[in-house]
């Protein structure tokens, strides 16, 4: 069984705390995420650079865009810059310059370039590595295309290749992340920007928009997830739709599973299909389930197999450490299985949910 | 009789808590309107003795408040017909969701901004994602704070932009505390309860995803040439109108048959599909019933009609039969019902209306809503 607080052995222990050393030697990593150039990244990030300085904190520029607006220029002139290298021609962060300057914050934009052959690391986001490890926080900005994982889906829409990339672990071990959000007119208005961009109708930057805006979702929600458990708060409220499809062998599970997943992604939510394991079911029966369970990893859903006494307090106990939002079950007159149990089944798991919405399937 | 202008255009700046820098980015906007040669006017801009923000109405013109006596206390509401008089090309409005002085002209101040749309004024306004109707009881439930000037969904759905105006929670808290936000002494109050970093993390990802939301359906209405969906993307239930979903939710005279309404509406809206909300009594104008539960439902219906739910009073002894009746003559593919009270748990003998409906609806989904005010107190199994 899955449990949200369960208690730690000596060992465990120990690598926590040298993390949590770890973790408090390294700096603090902040990211401006945008959906395509011009919306506005380059400002933030400098703009923040300029408050943190006028309270106090020891800010320089890393990397700058070669292209610049006046606004831009204007933030430049009120900041120290460290100039980029140039490296045949290219232009390259100069890390070891800013280690040995060593500032609190350090500033860089274009998180995603990459480095000349022969520099010490083959991105830029390595180097900012680097600076991380050695205490310096960094304040930076990306583009979504060139997150790894999303990149094949953003050069699905603009049609661009790009090469350089940053890894989604990467993001996903900044201590913030914020969207830079505007509507499309303002990226197509603001571009500046010389490198891979994106052009064209609106439709193409609207869609942009929303995998920024679900991804930064995302990154939020799994910092949530670690927030909660690191403070043993079992917390079943979510900004984000779960959904949990109960099957059991002789259910009609295709159409739940499918509600299951229209409603998981026009929720942008998750989708879990579990099965609280049976004794003794017969040869049939085994086959049906076999067959339910193909069609929930046809669906592509996260499939769990629990072990419980009692069907419906092993569902509901699950439910309730995953933070379900809803649960779907089948209501068949013909097969009662929870019968076994006092009081009326439907009723006892309508009771315990109690803050799941129930879901009910008859059939 | 001159021709109406077009309707202006809305734009939505959202924002999960107060300091997030809302009004400072709606006003960023206006100076580049401005800039442009666009005449722009302020309608209502709420200080809160923020210096960065008031810098930024520098150059805007403003029209001046009205002026409103209530019960000898003068209140100051945005002045609607001066702007109207003044007639310009856009107009800043803070505070989308403020109710009223009582004695304005109308309740809220997303009813002015509809007039001003109506009369062809682009404008620009700020909410919080809290405020939004169908979230109501989800943000009770993180916050513990029933909010009570509420949008309702379709007013943000016909905004024709939502921005997203994102700090991280920790930024936020460090303005509090340095008393950007409020002042000391109301950010100690704002940092015990509300502005709780957990709190203000699960806040932002509503808002996050309500944009992310708000950007997908803008973009049916796009007809831009040349674009191809994802391949082997098809939505069955979409594309033919037989097997497109309709939700039809019970209304009674229990309250948390708000609650009910809320959650039916925003699944209506995600899945695309049509919403009606039915009463059942025995006579039609609800006279059977006792004065105040005949209030609580029409109060219930009344509602409803507000979020833009189609309503109908059905006339019958079983509430389980009509309802499942009706269900099955409109095509109903889905219906929800509230959770019983627990001093309504049937008798081992007796059905629950539940599963009465359960029983009668065969084909069609049954969402039982959670009530998210027993989420403290996990009942027994």
């Amino acid at each position: 069984m899955p449990s949200a607080i369960r208690r730690r052995s000596p060992e465990e222990l120990l690598q926590q705390v040298q993390a949590e050393e770890a973790y408090e030697r390294r700096g603090r990593l902040k990211v401006f995420l945008g959906y395509a150039s011009g919306v506005g990244k380059s400002f933030r990030m400098l703009d923040e650079g300029r408050r943190r300085r006028e309270r106090g904190q020891d800010v320089v520029v890393g990397a700058i865009q070669p292209k610049t607006t006046p606004e831009i220029e204007a933030l430049l002139s009120k900041l120290e810059v460290i100039p980029l290298r140039q490296v045949d021609g290219v232009y390259v962060m100069d890390a070891p310059a800013i280690l040995k300057r060593r500032p609190g914050v350090c500033l860089v934009d274009g998180l995603a370039y990459d480095n000349p052959p022969g520099s010490k690391h083959a991105s830029r986001w390595e180097d900012v590595n680097d600076l991380l490890d050695a205490g310096i926080s960094v304040v930076t900005s990306v583009n979504i295309q060139y997150i790894d994982d999303l990149r094949e889906r953003v050069q699905r829409i603009t049609g661009k290749h790009v090469t350089q990339t940053v890894p989604r672990s990467f993001l996903n071990s900044a201590d913030e992340i914020v969207v830079v959000d505007a509507p499309p007119e303002t990226a197509i208005a603001g571009d500046t920007q010389a490198g891979p961009r994106v052009a064209g109708p609106e439709q193409k930057l609207s869609e942009l928009r929303e995998i920024a805006l679900l991804l930064a979702a995302d990154v939020v929600d799994r910092q949530l997830e670690g927030y909660l458990q690191r403070n043993g708060i079992p917390q079943t409220f979510g900004a984000q739709e779960r959904i949990l499809v109960a099957i059991t062998p002789r259910a009609n599970a295709a159409p739940m599973i499918a509600s299951g997943k229209r409603n998981a992604d026009r929720f942008h939510g998750d989708l879990i299909v579990v099965y609280v394991r049976q004794a003794e079911i017969s040869a049939d029966d085994q086959q049906a389930l076999e067959q339910n369970l193909a069609i929930a990893r046809a669906a592509q859903a996260k499939i769990e197999i629990l072990d419980g006494q009692d069907p419906i307090e092993t569902l509901l106990k699950y439910a309730h450490e995953h933070r379900i939002t809803q649960i779907f079950v089948g209501h068949s007159t013909r097969e009662q299985w929870w019968e076994r149990f006092t009081g009326t089944p439907l009723d006892r798991l309508i009771r315990g949910a109690n803050d799941i919405d129930v879901r009910v399937f008859p059939h | 009789m001159p021709d109406r202008p077009p309707r202006g255009k809305l734009q939505i700046f959202l924002g999960y808590a107060a300091g997030v820098g809302k009004t400072y980015q709606m006003l960023e906007e206006a100076q580049k309107a401005k800039r442009e040669g666009v005449d722009v006017v302020i309608g209502y801009f709420e200080p809160h003795g923020r210096k960065d923000t008031i810098a930024k109405t520098e150059g805007i013109e403003m029209v001046p408040r009205r002026a409103i006596d209530y019960r000898g206390s003068i209140f100051e509401e945005m002045d609607t017909d001066a702007i109207l008089r003044r007639r310009p090309q856009l107009c800043v409005v803070d505070e989308f969701p403020h109710t009223n002085v009582p004695g304005s002209e109308r309740l809220k101040r997303w009813q002015d901004v509809q007039i001003l749309l109506d009369a062809g004024i682009n404008v620009l306004t700020t909410m919080n994602i809290q405020h939004l109707e169908s979230l109501n009881d989800q943000v009770w439930s993180i916050t513990g704070i029933r909010v009570r000037e509420t949008i309702p969904d379709w007013v943000l759905q016909q905004a024709d932009q939502v921005v997203m105006v994102d700090l991280t929670p920790r930024a936020l808290l460090n303005r509090l505390a340095r008393g950007v936000v409020y002042s000391q002494e109301k950010a100690q109050k704002a940092l015990e309860n509300f502005f709780q970093e957990s709190t203000l993390v699960v806040l932002r990802e509503l808002a996050l995803r309500q944009t992310a939301h708000e950007v997908e359906i803008r973009q049916v209405d796009y007809d831009a040439p040349g674009f191809e969906p994802e391949p082997g993307y098809h939505d069955e239930a979409e594309q033919s109108p037989a097997n497109a979903e309709r939700i039809l939710i019970l209304v009674t005279a229990d309250p948390t048959t708000a609650m009910l309404i809320r959650r039916g509406k925003r699944v209506a809206d995600y899945l695309h599909a049509d919403c009606f909300a039915v009463a059942v009594s025995r006579e039609i104008d609800l006279h059977d019933m006792a004065p105040r539960d005949r209030e609580m439902v029409e109060r219930h219906l009344n509602f409803a009609r507000n979020l833009h739910i189609e309503t109908r009073i059905l006339q019958g002894e079983d509430v389980a039969k009509m309802l499942v009746e009706f269900a099955h003559l409109n095509g109903v593919t889905h219906l929800f019902l509230a959770r019983p009270h627990p001093s309504q748990w049937p008798a081992l003998s007796r059905r629950s209306l539940v599963q009465q409906v359960v029983h009668l609806a065969r084909d069609m989904q049954v969402t039982i809503v959670a009530d998210p005010s027993n989420r403290q107190q996990p009942q027994p199994v």
